[in-house]
């Protein structure tokens, strides 16, 4: 008897990565860690504290790796869905560019720098809140929740409202009421976001099998609870103005656009179930982006603009 | 050396593997040259200029 069997070691296909720093790079999931440096970015800006701007850089920096880490930690996990789906079947994994190895290993080693640099360049709350964020986006939301409940992006969407609570943390060494409202805005703008998505793009969540809310609670009740989400998320906007830590200007800007969100949310909850084009699902799933990038971008000016205001009279 | 080392397989990269190879190896690189300059300039920010008074 050999030690060694010859034949299944010839048999294990050996093969040569041909994949690129780019391949790599799109594993980050690109589009998704803009929003996250955006949103840490109005969270670290506009804490009532101040950060060496390098260090913030960095932190900038650590908050969007280990955003990009767990995007391809999903990657790696969600390859077998991402291949029978019109919008991800390209993606590194799926498409054979990248090997699933090769995505665990890299999200694994980003994870770990993103983390660690975090913490002793910065501080080990924001550190250990971004271990936290990367742990409940590949494990919480990937591996557990996404293909067994149709709650899925809602409870999985505290991954993506985390950040503005991250950068918070970087310049303050806090959490505080103002970072939570801000994770709140983002948590309450997931659900109809995603849900527009999913309406009209069901046939693919189907094909694989993901439990999105339209294929198993129905297109009519996915859009019923879409407004609801729109309705509660209106106000949460407005917040800052109305425990008077923002500015009127924030509170008219963010009041107009949540109503743009009813509005679109309103319109979707219209939309007729033989409607296959799907034009206010598609409409609101643009404005949504529209609006979170807006409201954030306003509560940023508020803030720079107040700091500013204070430097000119003192 | 004995036979078996010289009839040993060897592994003869295509073009595209080289430059995928090449891509990374930059990549990786660039990576490791950034983060060795965020540590060094963040050493310096967080000591500040009592970096230098050490005894000689």
């Amino acid at each position: 008897m050999a030690l060694v069997d010859n034949a299944r070691i010839e048999e294990t296909p050996f093969r040569m990565s041909e994949a690129t720093a780019g391949d790599f790079f799109a594993l980050l999931k690109p589009r998704v860690m803009s929003l996250v440096v955006f949103t840490a970015f109005v969270g670290l800006v506009a804490a009532p504290a101040t950060i060496n701007p390098f260090l913030a850089v960095v932190a900038i920096l650590a908050i969007a790796i280990g955003a990009g880490a767990s995007g391809a930690l999903n990657m790696w996990y969600d390859a077998d869905i991402d291949a029978v789906m019109t919008r991800t079947a390209d993606r590194p994994v799926p498409s054979g560019r990248v090997t699933p190895g090769e995505a665990l290993a890299f999200g694994l080693v980003l994870s770990a720098l993103s983390v660690m640099t975090l913490g002793v360049l910065v501080n080990w709350l924001s550190a250990s809140l971004l271990a936290f964020t990367i742990f409940f986006y590949a494990v919480v939301y990937t591996i557990w929740l996404k293909r067994s409940t149709p709650q899925n992006i809602v409870i999985g969407g505290a991954a993506g409202a985390f950040p503005p609570v991250i950068g918070w943390a970087a310049a303050t060494g806090t959490v505080s009421l103002e970072s939570v409202i801000l994770f709140l805005i983002i948590f309450l703008w997931t659900p109809p976001h995603f849900w527009a998505l999913a309406l009209f793009k069901s046939g693919d969540y189907e094909r694989a099998g993901v439990p999105m809310m339209p294929n198993v609670a129905g297109a009519a009740s996915t859009r019923r609870q879409i407004f609801a989400y729109a309705l509660v998320l209106a106000p949460v906007g407005v917040l800052p103005w109305y425990l008077g830590y923002a500015g009127a200007a924030y509170g008219a800007v963010a009041a107009l656009l949540g109503a743009g969100f009813v509005w679109y949310s309103w319109k979707v909850l219209l939309m007729r179930d033989d409607d296959s084009a799907m034009k206010p699902a598609k409409a609101l799933f643009a404005y949504s982006l529209l609006y979170l990038f807006a409201v954030f971008a306003a509560y940023l000016a508020d803030s720079v603009a107040e700091r500013a205001l204070g430097l000119v009279g003192a | 050396m004995t036979m078996a080392d010289d009839k040993r397989e060897t592994v003869t990269l295509t073009d595209r593997q080289q430059k995928a190879r090449r891509s990374r190896s930059i990549a990786i690189g660039i990576a490791l040259a950034v983060l060795v300059v965020i540590f060094y300039v963040a050493t310096i920010v967080k000591f500040g200029p009592s970096i230098l008074s050490r005894p000689m």
